[in-house]
This record gives structure tokens, C-alpha cells and sequence, in this order.
């Protein structure tokens, strides 16, 4: 009754149990795996940062509005076809990849700085400090951030400076807690003791021993935040409540195209909304393989 | 059968005297307690930091009231419908008079709706809940039975790419995941409608709104899945690596009870608390896909009422959506408890 099952390594056939984790990670093939998706991430960002920065630039068409040539389907003169106004998508395209990657870039520093100081000085001073930044933290964190944002949005609109304030004031609170964590760890460390031995104070210990210490972890958490500011300024842009309609966001692009669809006119969303993806997928991509290769240990704190 | 040493409940007792068997309803009673009395303060500071904020904002509501007739409209009157609005008293003030109203079902009226708040929530929540419990359901269903199949045939083609998309598909932003519903089943193959709840001059019956559900239940579904997918399959993974698998195997026990009956229960444990923490996540998918599949919701109305700077509306929605997260986070962990004897409820 008992079927004893030989365990080997030759192909297994059907319904026979098999290794599990082929691919762990410090195995040559995990590595292999990891190091070559690293590659095609920095490949894929690099093409596109610079494409983003070059096309605009360079591009023969000026983008101008056209009502001669509306919604024109992709062609030679026009590699991503025009939208409702006659504009040329492709420069179009390459330009709100741009404002997109800025705004994100700038909120995320927005919220890496605000949440080092809340997370540095609620690991540093603790007690009831710690206690009430963390709830806080908590509190802002059980509502979504997109509804936070919308509010924002909402109370001051149509301007940059919202929806920087928007994406930055409510994706701090995970900066926070990674970085409060580390500096709870720090805190143990024997050259703090040898700086208060030596009878250095509070904000020269902050200064001086704390923030260089939890760059590293900041900036890592900055990283992963960038793909999630990506996806905010462009859904709030798409709801007609993010950025001014000057600036074409990848956002405002794709809100433009949405009665488009419904006329057939597919690639007014189909290459801004592409873009935005091959951004979105490459610098998350690199940002868990930075992580992977830092801490392995903090996989699943750090994983937004 | 041979007695060696203490069973489990034995030692249970013997480790923990105070926690006896019949003491699990009363742990998550506790638990129950205590989120309830967390949740009363971070309630009243979303309130208040919403409240804030709007007392900072440079927008005057009064435009939003007058439109452009503001311009027609004499400094008296303007003065008298600042005045009947409260807009012309303190913040804090009217913060008090506002979490008051609360408390006895007055949550005032929207602005931009022209109807009391009230009325707009309990209008437009059921078909939020039809759609954000339908989209979850699909979910579950879904990558419950795919990350088992892409779990358990590790390596295999059907795992290959159930990873690969998922991956892909974290990238894809709910949005651009309906318009592209919108254009293949609705535009390309004409098989559903592209949106609202019924077709234009029908009437309100079964058929038409699961005919209606469909496409946007499916996007939010979608969108949800990746996360969940992947999320199985991994712990799935790990769980088939544990001893009490390998005690199965050695057993000789066959290969569809071992993963069914030994590794998925303990693989679905963390699954739970998943679920639960991804209330954020579908409130977000179910604003976007509302707003796209001009779903009657309360998340669509959010955005209406973030365009029209309304604000009482906008309170209370996102007291409602901050709710809806601790109440995901408090069922993720009373099921938790309840499926996992071993859970000391720690909060």
C-alpha cells in the first residue's frame, strides 16, 4: 500500500512530487535569474529616460494642434498617431513620460524627507514621542492613499505644487517606519555610546550618527516609493484632478483619449499607456533588485 | 494507542494556564474591543486633519454654491448664505457642530449633489459594495486556484506565465487595465456594454445590471489579482517545503491530499491577513474603474465631489473608506484566530 517514491533529479513524470525551491535566492541560477532582470531593467530605463529627454527635443513635429490630421491612426509621419486636437502623440507621449517621471521624482523626495524626520525622531527620542508619531503613522496609513490624495487635490487644485503635496503628504508614513527601525537598531551601537560618553548632544547625535546611517535604507525606500508616485499623479491626472491640462502628463494623455476609445481611436491610450507601463515595470524591477541585494532580510517590510 | 508525554492541549494549558480552549471566542471579543476603541481616535483624526485641510484651502466653497451667478449675487446675500452655510464661523467650531451632526445621522449636505449626505451614501453604497465584493470574489476564486495549480506544477509552462503576467500585470494601472476591457469586449467584440447600469431608457432589473457587472467586476478582479496570485504561489511554496508536508510525503500519502489537505491550509493562514490589508487597494481600483465604467457608486462619487470642491460629501466618504480599511484589517484578523488555534491575539 505503501509506494515508496525514489527522490532524483531526473525530468519527473506526472503526479510525482518534485525539489520545490529551484531558483532560491544565492543559487547560481537564482542569481543568474536575478542579475540578468537587473540588466533588462537598467536596459529598459536608461532607453527610456533618454528618449524621454531626447524625443521632445529633437522631434520633427512640433506637437502643435492640427484639426486637419484628428485621430490619426499610426503612420510614418506620425509613429503613435495623432489625438482629438491633431497633436502629434509621439512627442506628445515622450514629453508626459517626462513631466510624469519629474513629478514623481520631486513628491517622492517630498516624502522621503518628510518621512526620515518622522521615523528618525521617533526611533531617537521615544517614549510618548515614539508612541504618538507611530500612531499617528498608523492613522494615516489606514486611509487609502488615493482618497488622501484626491483630497488634497480637491481643496487645492490645478496646480503642480497639489498634487507634490498630494503624493508626498501621504506616502511618507512607510519611510517612516523603515527608517525609524533602522535607527532603533542604531541606537544600540557603540560609537553612540563612545559620542554621548564624550558628552555630544541630542541633535549633534541625530546630525552627525543617525542620518548618515539610515541614508542608505531612505534612499531604498525612496526608490520603491518612485513607481507608486508614478501610478498617483498619473490616476489623479486621469480623473481630470491632478496637473493643469498645459502639462500633458502620461496622466492628462491618457483622460484626453478616454472618449477616444469609444470612437475606435485605440493608440491615443494604447503608446502613452505603454510607456507608462515599461516605466512603471523597469524601475520597480531595479528597485527590488537593489533590495533584494541590500537586505534580504527586509523583503517583506520594504515591499510596498 | 501509546501515550507520549502531554498532547497539545494539555500543554497548552500547562503553557499558557490562563488560555483555555473555550477562551477563543473570548480573545476575539478582546480583539474586537480594542480595534473598536483604536478605531475611535483615528477616525476623529482623519476628521479633523480633513477638516484642517479644507479650513487651509485657498478655495472659497462659496464659488462652488454660486457658480458664476456669485458675480450677479449682492454682498448682503452672499453674507447671508455664508452665514447659513457656517462658513463664516471658526474651524474648530464648526469641526464640533460637524462630528455632532454625526453622532445623530446629520452628516449635512452635499454641495455638489444638492441632497443630503446621507441620502447620496446609502444610495450609491450598495452598488459599491455589489461591485468591490463581486471584483474581490473573482480575486480570490481566481488566484486561489491558479497560484495552487502554478504552485504545484512549479517550473511548468501554466507557472511560467501566471508569474510573468503577474509581474506585468503590477505595473498596469486599473485605468488603462478598463479602457482596454472597454475597447476589446465592448468596441472590439461587442459582447458587453461599456458602461453605467443599465442601458440608456431601461429599467432597473437583475439582468441588466449583471450584464452591466461584468466588464468592471472583471478589471477590478484583474487588477486585485497579480498580488493574490503570486502571493499563493509563494507561500504555497515555502509551505511545501515544512516538515509536516514531508512527513505527509514520507507517509505515502497521495500527492492531491499532501497539497490540498496538509500544505494549502497552512499556506492560506497569511492569505487571510492579505485580504484583509488590501481594502486599500480596492478602494483605490473600485474609484478608478467607477469613474471609467460611470459605475453609480459611492467611489465615483468621490470624484464628482473632489471636481466640485464638496466638501461635507468628501468628509465623509473618506471617513467611510478609512472605516471600511480597519474594519478589512479587524476581519483579516478575527478570521485569523479563528482558523489558527496557534495565533495569540496580539493586535
Amino acid at each position: 500500500m505503501v509506494e515508496l517514491r525514489q527522490h532524483d533529479s531526473s525530468p519527473t513524470r506526472k503526479g510525482e512530487w518534485r525539489d520545490v525551491a529551484r531558483s532560491r535566492a544565492g543559487t547560481k541560477r537564482g542569481r543568474g535569474a536575478t542579475r540578468s532582470r537587473t540588466r533588462l531593467s537598467v536596459a529598459v530605463l536608461a532607453l527610456l529616460l533618454l528618449a524621454a529627454v531626447l524625443v521632445p527635443w529633437l522631434s520633427p513635429s512640433t506637437g502643435l494642434v492640427d484639426y486637419g490630421s484628428v485621430r490619426m491612426p499610426p503612420a510614418p509621419g506620425h509613429p503613435f498617431g495623432t489625438d482629438t486636437s491633431g497633436r502629434d502623440l509621439f512627442t506628445r507621449s515622450w514629453a508626459g513620460l517626462r513631466i510624469s517621471l519629474l513629478v514623481a521624482a520631486v513628491s517622492t523626495l517630498v516624502s522621503t524627507v518628510l518621512g526620515s524626520v518622522v521615523g528618525t525622531v521617533a526611533g531617537s527620542f521615544g517614549g510618548w514621542t515614539d508612541r504618538l508619531l507611530m500612531r499617528l503613522v498608523d492613522a494615516v496609513n489606514s486611509v487609502p492613499h488615493l482618497l488622501l490624495g484626491i483630497v488634497i487635490v480637491a481643496l487645492y487644485r490645478g496646480t503642480v505644487l497639489a498634487v507634490v503635496l498630494s503624493i508626498g503628504l501621504t506616502h511618507w508614513a512607510t519611510v517612516a517606519r523603515v527608517v525609524r527601525s533602522e535607527v532603533l537598531g542604531l541606537r544600540e551601537r557603540p560609537y553612540v555610546d563612545a559620542a554621548i560618553s564624550a558628552g555630544a548632544s541630542r541633535w549633534w547625535i541625530l546630525r552627525r550618527h543617525m542620518l548618515p546611517a539610515v541614508v542608505p535604507q531612505a534612499s531604498l525606500s525612496a526608490v520603491l516609493l518612485v513607481p507608486h508616485a508614478v501610478f498617483h499623479e498619473t490616476a489623479l491626472s486621469f480623473l481630470g484632478l491632478g496637473l493643469p491640462p498645459h502639462l500633458a502628463s502620461i496622466g492628462n494623455i491618457l483622460g484626453d483619449g478616454r472618449e477616444a476609445v469609444l470612437l475606435g481611436a485605440w493608440w491615443i491610450v494604447a503608446f502613452p499607456a505603454l510607456l507608462l507601463v515599461a516605466t512603471t515595470l523597469a524601475v520597480s524591477g531595479l528597485a527590488a533588485a537593489w533590495r533584494d541585494r541590500t537586505v534580504p532580510a527586509r523583503r517583506s517590510e520594504l515591499t510596498l | 494507542m501509546e501515550r507520549r508525554g502531554l498532547d497539545t492541549e494539555e500543554l497548552r494549558s500547562a503553557v499558557w494556564p490562563a488560555r483555555r480552549a473555550g477562551s477563543r471566542s473570548a480573545a476575539v471579543l478582546w480583539l474586537v474591543l480594542r480595534r473598536v476603541v483604536w478605531a475611535v481616535p483615528v477616525l476623529l483624526l482623519v476628521s479633523l486633519g480633513v477638516f484642517l485641510l479644507a479650513a487651509a484651502s485657498p478655495f472659497d466653497p462659496i464659488h462652488q454654491y454660486y457658480g458664476v451667478r456669485i458675480y450677479d449675487a449682492s454682498a448682503a446675500d452672499v453674507a447671508r448664505v455664508r452665514a447659513e452655510l457656517g462658513l463664516d464661523r471658526p474651524v474648530l467650531s464648526r469641526f464640533w457642530e460637524w462630528l455632532s451632526g454625526l453622532f445623530s445621522g446629520d452628516l449635512g449636505v452635499s454641495r455638489s449633489m444638492r441632497q443630503p449626505v446621507v441620502e447620496v451614501v446609502t444610495q450609491r453604497l450598495p452598488w459599491t459594495l455589489l461591485l468591490a465584493g463581486t471584483g474581490l470574489a473573482l480575486a480570490v476564486v481566481f488566484s486561489l486556484v491558479v497560484g495552487t495549480v502554478a504552485a504545484w506544477r512549479q517550473g511548468g509552462w501554466l507557472d511560467r506565465a501566471v508569474t510573468a503576467l503577474g509581474h506585468a500585470l503590477e505595473g498596469v494601472p486599473p485605468f488603462v487595465l478598463a479602457l482596454l476591457a472597454i475597447a476589446v469586449f465592448s468596441l472590439g467584440l461587442g459582447w458587453l456594454p461599456v458602461a453605467g447600469l443599465t442601458d440608456a431608457g431601461s429599467s432597473l432589473g437583475v439582468g441588466q445590471v449583471l450584464e452591466h457587472l461584468v466588464l468592471p467586476a472583471a478589471v477590478l478582479g484583474v487588477s486585485q489579482a497579480p498580488w493574490l496570485v503570486l502571493h499563493v504561489r509563494q507561500s504555497l511554496l515555502t509551505a511545501l517545503t515544512e516538515d509536516h508536508v514531508n512527513g505527509a510525503r514520507a507517509r505515502g500519502m497521495g500527492e492531491r491530499i499532501v497539497v490540498l489537505r496538509h500544505a494549502l491550509p497552512t499556506a492560506l493562514l497569511p492569505f487571510v491577513a492579505l485580504i484583509g490589508a488590501r481594502v486599500p487597494e480596492l478602494v483605490t481600483g473600485a474609484v478608478l474603474v467607477e469613474e471609467v465604467f460611470s459605475w453609480p457608486g459611492v467611489a465615483s462619487a468621490v470624484v464628482t465631489a473632489a471636481k466640485a470642491a464638496d466638501y461635507p460629501l468628501l468628509a465623509v466618504l473618506t471617513l467611510l473608506a478609512t472605516a471600511a480599511v480597519l474594519l478589512g484589517s479587524l476581519l483579516a484578523d478575527v478570521a485569523a484566530i479563528l482558523l489558527d488555534p496557534r495565533v495569540a491575539t496580539d493586535g
